[in-house]
């Protein structure tokens, strides 16, 4: 009965006659499906039939077991343009969630966001702020967040102003067959234990793949795969907010590795970025002074595998003055910061004979690519270029499996 | 004659009938108007509890577009709550409502003004107030149930909003400056977004606790501590000695000994805590405004904002002590933008009076970042 009254109602709608550039809210819409929202029952299918919805007011859902379905992410259309109320366009709380074949557009904050629940399959969702990249777009498009056995596949997020695909503090979590495009952070892996980050094609943004930790977090992250990947020409101005940890990325970064342990980045193509193809680095780089962290915070990067790449031209136009300056010093006029920069920040109470043992460190075997140290620590004095410590081996990191649910789904 | 006689004065013995509290202990049988309930009545042309529920009051009230509130608590007759620090134990059955209201003058006009106008024997008058909306929260035995009823511009009758409501109103204060309001009566789902105060545990009412509900009430026959009022008629058990309770601050208008990080913090606790503890909807976040956490970097001192994204207003950590104008605490909850504003729900404007008081209090505090 529910899907024959709101075709009813669409058909209503289309004789009215939309004014084509105001958007107006459809209100009975509006109510309805958030009701529909909240009555649901495990089990539930709610279908949003194709059209582009005007809405003002967030929608929120906290039943488990729930399926949201559309026509497909160019057909069913939530538009949040002028929203008045709620933070996100769609804010779930609740476990065995599917969402599917739908575009949440323009939401006054997060598009999509998903707190707290397991086994969550986000598929063919596109979130998009259609006036192009823009510092007051919303922070995140889709945003599993303290969520376990989560899969996001065949999505798109474009335009938001920190990460358009930003996995938090979850566990589990594989991201796949997705496109982020024009965004700070195209995908973003943040204090996730267990993700695996493949097929997906990151372009436009500010930088590529980023895998961070955030201090003060009850879950610090490690144990992401990156892997056939297509990171390319990420070069857009950093529009983030300052304050946010994004907007440290340097403009020009492909793939960012920061405080995070246990990456692996390997059989990916990664290309024309004009600061590094591969950034590894500390909280230390984010601009932060240790007030703001506690005791506990393990702010290095260790363990970082890079392999196997392909690297396109990149390094020749660095963001950040101090990035410019040593390019021109160490490197020459034309010449190019090598494919991996990393900040040179290590645990001191780690080295053994003032050396990091190579088991803890990055290790590069990807044939002629090179890192270079910038020496942080030091204000940039030892710029190195010296491999020796990099030329070791770490074990392949185990493949993310996804609880039978969701993996059968994505079959 | 005499038949209609006898007719007139059954239908009159009908309208003056105490009303008694719904009890429903279970099932979704929920009245589609605010009446069904029978918590309120209208008395001499004035809105007040059922004869069984109490009028009840916190120290520091959460914000609301300046709205007055009416909260009412009825118990299943023979049943008692059992106090406890954090939250009490309500028997199953139990009802409270909080009806939003604005003064209004002679003119009919919205006022925004701080002054308690319920009389304590009589209610509300209605002929000075305007009802916007009653919030309904029931204790099941499957749990807290939270309903949203919307009054109708007649202000005959509130009806359940499942999806909520929002009403344009302008307020106008002494000084004669007015205010836009663009109310939000929240849906059901986004009343549990602020009564889950802990992942998993389900709906709680967040003003009945000791620490809110520890202050003095005017009564009809008088004024008295509220929890001990309640204890005295049997609706509360197990309340400790006077000097065990816990208590919070009256924010801006202090008793005695109240300073101004306990009216800082009080603040925060009734406006913010409920989602901001380590286990609340924002617990993502990483910082925890309850009265468990000690100042530091949990309670956002120096503290790197997170997934703020907009919200961190190009401000670098959430409280900057010395620096309001450094601290994301302030910008957010200055601000009116939904994709910004802290409390994200329950307010379409800003709290000027909150504001100050946390700015005062962060430019109070020592130390830097």
């Amino acid at each position: 009965m529910r899907p024959l009254s709101l075709l009813a109602l669409a058909m209503l709608l289309a004789g009215c006659g939309d004014q084509a550039d105001t958007p107006v809210a459809h209100a009975d819409f509006q109510k309805d499906l958030q009701a529909r929202l909240i009555k649901a029952k495990p089990g539930s299918v709610i279908e949003i039939p194709a059209g582009t919805w005007h809405l003002d007011r967030g929608l929120s859902l906290k039943v488990s077991g729930v399926t949201i379905k559309g026509a497909g992410m160019d057909k069913t259309i939530l538009s949040f343009k002028g929203q008045k109320a709620g933070a996100e366009g769609l804010l779930v709380d609740a476990s065995d969630f599917t969402i599917e074949d739908l575009a949440l557009e323009d939401s006054k904050g997060d598009a999509l966001k998903v707190v707290g629940g397991k086994n969550i399959v986000i598929r063919n969702v596109r979130t998009e702020w259609t006036n192009g990249p823009a510092t007051e777009n919303g922070a995140y498009g889709i945003y599993p967040v303290q969520t376990e056995n989560t899969l996001i596949e065949g999505a798109v997020a474009i335009g938001a102003s920190d990460a358009g695909i930003y996995v938090g503090q979850s566990r589990n979590v594989v991201v796949r067959n997705s496109r982020a495009e024009r965004n700070v952070a195209g995908i973003e892996i943040e204090n996730t234990i267990g993700a695996d980050v493949y097929d997906n094609l990151a372009t436009g943004n500010t930088g590529g793949i980023l895998v961070f930790n955030m201090p003060n977090l009850q879950q610090p992250g490690h144990g992401t795969r990156i892997h056939r990947n297509k990171v390319e020409g990420n070069n857009h101005d950093n529009f983030g907010h300052k304050g946010t940890p994004v907007a440290s990325v340097p403009a020009g970064s492909g793939v960012v590795i920061n405080s995070n342990d246990d990456v692996e980045i390997f059989d990916n193509d990664i290309g024309n970025h004009r600061t590094a193809n591969v950034i590894v680095s500390s909280y230390f780089s984010t601009g932060y002074s240790d007030l703001s962290t506690s005791a506990d915070f393990d702010p290095y990067p260790e363990r970082i595998a890079i392999h196997g790449n392909r690297f396109g031209p990149g390094g020749d136009s660095p963001d950040h003055i101090e990035l410019k300056a040593l390019r021109i010093a160490k490197f020459g006029l034309n010449g190019r910061l090598p494919d991996i920069l990393w900040d040179g920040y290590v645990n001191p109470a780690k080295l053994v004979d003032g050396k990091l043992p190579a088991a803890m460190g990055i290790c590069v075997d990807n044939g002629a690519a090179t890192l270079v140290n910038v020496d942080g620590p030091n204000n940039f004095k030892n710029i190195s270029t010296d491999m020796s410590a990099h030329r070791c081996t770490l074990p392949p990191l185990p493949e993310v499996v996804l609880a039978s649910a969701g993996e059968q789904k994505g079959s | 004659m005499r038949g209609a006689l006898c007719l007139m004065l059954l239908l009159l013995a009908g309208c003056d009938r105490p009303v008694e509290p719904l009890y429903l202990p279970d099932g979704e049988a929920y009245p589609e108007t605010l009446s069904g309930w029978g918590m309120l009545q209208r008395a001499d042309g004035h809105l007040q509890p059922a004869a069984t529920a109490q009028a009840y009051d916190l120290n520091t009230p959460l914000y609301s577009d300046y709205a007055h509130k009416l909260r009412t608590l009825w118990l299943p007759p023979g049943e008692s709550a059992r106090y406890a620090e954090k939250d009490f134990d309500f028997p199953v059955g139990t009802v409270l409502t909080k009806t939003f209201y604005y003064p209004k003058d002679a003119q009919g006009r919205l006022l925004k003004n701080t002054r308690d106008d319920r009389d304590p024997a009589r209610g509300l008058d209605l002929e000075r107030v305007r009802l916007v909306e009653t919030r309904v929260l029931l204790r099941q035995r499957q749990g807290w149930v939270a309903l949203p009823y919307v009054w109708d511009e007649a202000q005959q009758e509130a009806t359940l909003e499942w999806a909520g409501a929002s009403a344009a109103l302008t307020l106008h204060d002494e000084r004669g400056d007015s205010l836009a309001v663009d109310y939000q009566v929240p849906d059901a789902n986004q009343c549990a977004g602020c009564h889950e105060e802990r992942h998993g545990e389900g709906l709680k009412p967040l003003g009945p606790k000791a620490r809110h509900l520890n202050r003095d009430l005017a009564y009809a026959d008088g004024v008295e501590n509220q929890l001990q009022h309640w204890q005295r008629l049997g609706l509360l058990q197990g309340l400790p000695a006077p000097e065990g309770l816990p208590r919070n601050a009256l924010a801006g208008a202090p008793r005695a000994g109240e300073s101004l990080e306990q009216q800082a913090r009080s603040y925060l606790d009734i406006n913010c805590a409920h989602c901001h503890n380590p286990k609340g909807p924002a617990r993502t976040s990483g910082l925890y405004l309850d009265p468990a956490t000690a100042l530091g970097i949990p309670y956002g001192l120096c503290k790197q904002p997170v997934a703020a994204g907009k919200g961190s207003g190009d401000r670098l950590v959430d409280i900057h002590p010395g620096q309001p104008d450094a601290s994301v605490l302030v910008y957010r909850v200055q601000s009116t933008d939904p994709s910004v504003m802290m409390p994200e729900l329950g307010r379409s404007t800003a709290h000027r009076e909150g504001l100050e008081l946390l700015t005062r209090w962060i430019a109070s505090l020592p130390g830097g970042c």
